[in-house]
């Protein structure tokens, strides 16, 4: 085990306690969005603020956390698109546009249908937020031209 | 009953005024102070408290439900957060030698802090 990986205590321990239990912490609320306070939004800036943190205490050379601007931006479109992938399988399910009740999946109750339909466009909106803060991050943090940011 | 309003939502709207007034003061000195030393310090400092207190005041207005469980946690997140990340900046700036803000030497860091942003670009 290394000894002072981080520099200094308070950086070690904000790594190995808060950046973990923040991530974990994020999924909690986003799970429990549906029928509570939070929810995608919320979820995707607990996540966020756990990789920034964890980016700034390891700098930036390091590989862990190391998402590039380019991924980060690739990840928000892909959250946006689970977000409207969830709409559209409503579509081919004969409902209209986010009517959950048409998801085509078997459930008992049309409850879970509505569960999992909230589900799916909380994990979209998740995603999108987290990536577009830590792009929003690369963005304030950027020394050169060639970081692999999309001109 | 204070001033026609129940007890607890009173003490919520007294803590989240306070979180208000330290909110504020430390955007106001985010734009007057002169240089990042002290700038760190009013973001760091003061925004802290405000945030705290507004989140305090929200669990406070609750009362004991989970949702004032959840601010409780977020509470402590920046509690521990924000103090880190004011940390990590102005260690990293006091390694890379940026100078520190006096009357007397105002033009020289003046001229740093010009002198990194023409790097930067």
């Amino acid at each position: 085990m290394m000894k002072d990986p981080f520099g200094g205590i308070i950086l070690n321990i904000a790594f190995r306690m808060l950046v973990p239990f923040s991530v974990v912490y994020a999924v909690y609320v986003l799970l429990l969005g549906e029928s509570s306070p939070g929810g995608g939004f919320q979820a995707g800036v607990v996540m966020g603020f756990g990789i920034v943190l964890a980016r700034l205490i390891l700098g930036e050379d390091s590989i862990l956390f190391n998402i590039k601007a380019k991924n980060s931006l690739a990840l928000a479109g892909f959250g946006t698109f689970i977000y409207a992938l969830a709409g559209w399988l409503t579509l081919f399910g004969g409902g209209k546009f986010l009517d959950y009740s048409f998801l085509p999946f078997t459930a008992e109750h049309a409850n879970e249908l509505h569960a999992l339909g909230i589900l799916m466009i909380e994990t979209g909106v998740t995603i999108c937020v987290m990536m577009t803060i830590l792009n929003i991050m690369d963005a304030l943090v950027k020394r050169s031209e060639d970081d692999g940011s999309i001109e | 009953m204070i001033f026609g309003i129940p007890v607890r939502e009173f003490i919520a709207f007294v803590l989240m005024g306070l979180g208000l007034i330290f909110l504020v003061g430390s955007a106001i000195g985010m734009l007057r102070l002169p240089d990042f030393y002290s700038r760190v310090h009013a973001s760091g400092n003061s925004e802290t408290l405000g945030t705290a207190l507004v989140f305090l005041g929200l669990a406070v207005y609750n009362g004991f439900t989970d949702a004032s469980f959840k601010i409780i946690v977020i509470f402590l997140f920046v509690f521990l957060g924000n103090p880190i990340g004011s940390h990590i900046l102005s260690k990293a700036a006091y390694k890379t030698g940026h100078p520190v803000w006096t009357r007397k030497h105002a033009d020289e860091v003046e001229e740093f802090e010009k002198q990194a942003g023409e790097e930067e670009n």
